[in-house]
């Protein structure tokens, strides 16, 4: 039960990009680092048309798995920031410049497959939106316990395939191929 | 062992589709959100903070070499979660509209002058009792095309990081007794009950004599559950 009363959410608003973006916003990890992918995208809303005024973050393990946070019992593991954010421009693109996520164990103590937590905001958007993004090429996906219970022809729209530099992953607002957003 | 993060009770946050904010028409998804079970990629969050932010960040008041226009205030108050614990450590970051109402931003097009003195952007840290503080300009007033004759309530912009990615809360500060509450459909959209949490109140106590109004603003994240979930 809570005790006090929850701040509720409002719309970041149309005018955020100046105060909410930073030059190393979207390096993850350095240009030089070992195995570095970019995780590009584009944000469409429900006519199909590009949004060139959100901000996407991301949130995701290190290559073995761990976070750089007091709370992962195993211990943390200093040095992977492991979070970017990046606002879309005019033609709706983002991207970050990362490291493939290892496998986090999920409630039951199963090893999920390697995924990254994305929050999108927006103008329109009351609140963010959350998704999750899954690597095409990874084995592990088949028995991921958060991609399993999702209806089939909803599963890709958070595959993200390979792309020349890393991986690709759109995000649909409404309409056809709405992405799956999650409740936290 | 894992311990999630309470749930938002309803009643809290505005629904997306929300029609008399007209951009969540073709923004706001149409399809019931998944409930994703709390892992550790949701408990856990980005600590940010060192290295982000500058002696100068808190006071948007001195961030160029002279002084804004505008009612000089104070705005202050603590982030914690709903047990009443504080969050400390934790980056809270401000924009906002300038006193004549306006961005310092490329797309806003408004007709009102832009303030060589004030960009409207800050940042700091909670402290070791989750508390923050501000020096800033009252923002004015601004008109939208949302309807006929649309202003904005005076608000200052919030975003909240916790500790947990689950956490993460972008919100709004309204002042207390704003006449256009009641034709802001962002305002609107939030159930009425709770729609006073995003109300700042005026405070006396913090108010500096001969210098500056102060406005306090508690912001409430979620808290733990109580009872851990098992894991291997």
């Amino acid at each position: 039960m809570n005790t006090v009363k929850l701040t509720p959410s409002q719309t970041v608003g149309p005018f955020f990009s100046h105060a909410l973006t930073w030059l190393d916003g979207p390096d993850v990890v350095a240009e030089d680092a070992p195995g570095a992918i970019w995780l590009r995208g584009r944000v469409f809303d429900g006519a199909g048309e590009p949004v060139p005024d959100a901000l996407i973050e991301s949130w995701q393990a290190d290559p073995d798995g761990r976070f750089d946070h007091p709370d992962d019992p195993r211990g943390a593991v200093p040095g992977f920031r492991g979070y970017g954010r990046s606002a879309t421009d005019d033609d709706g693109r983002w991207g970050i410049r990362t490291l493939l996520p290892g496998r986090v164990p999920g409630v039951d103590g199963r090893l999920q497959a390697p995924h990254v937590d994305l929050s999108v905001f927006a103008r329109g958007l009351l609140d963010r939106v959350v998704t999750r993004v899954y690597f095409a090429d990874q084995p592990s996906n088949s028995d991921d316990a958060v991609l399993s219970a999702l209806p089939a022809d909803r599963r890709s729209t958070l595959i993200a395939p390979r792309s020349a530099d890393g991986y690709t992953f759109d995000i649909r607002l409404q309409g056809e191929r709405e992405t799956v957003f999650f409740s936290l | 062992m894992i311990i999630g993060y309470q749930r938002d009770p309803g009643g809290t946050h505005p629904p997306l589709a929300s029609p008399g904010y007209g951009s969540t028409v073709l923004r706001a998804p149409t399809q019931e959100p998944v409930l994703l079970p709390h892992t550790l990629t949701e408990v856990t969050g980005p600590v940010l903070g060192e290295g982000r932010v500058l002696p100068t960040d808190h006071d948007l008041t001195r961030q160029h070499d002279g002084e804004p226009l505008g009612e000089r205030i104070i705005v202050h108050g603590r982030v914690l979660d709903s047990d009443g614990r504080a969050v400390p450590d934790t980056l809270v970051e401000l924009w906002q509209a300038n006193s004549a109402g306006r961005y310092a931003h490329v797309r806003d097009q408004h007709p009102a002058p832009l303030d060589p003195n004030f960009t409207g952007v800050g940042r700091c840290l909670t402290d070791s009792t989750g508390r923050y503080r501000f020096v800033t300009i009252k923002p004015g007033a601004y008109p939208w095309r949302n309807h006929e004759n649309a202003w904005r309530a005076t608000h200052l912009h919030f975003s909240l990081f916790g500790r947990a990615f689950v956490q993460r809360l972008v919100t709004q500060m309204y002042f207390p007794g704003d006449p256009l509450f009641h034709q802001d459909p962002i305002y609107l959209a939030v159930p009425e009950a709770a729609r006073s949490r995003m109300i700042s109140s005026f405070d006396l106590s913090e108010t500096v004599p001969e210098w500056a109004l102060a406005f306090r603003f508690d912001i409430f994240l979620r808290g733990r559950e109580q009872t851990p979930m098992e894991h291997q």
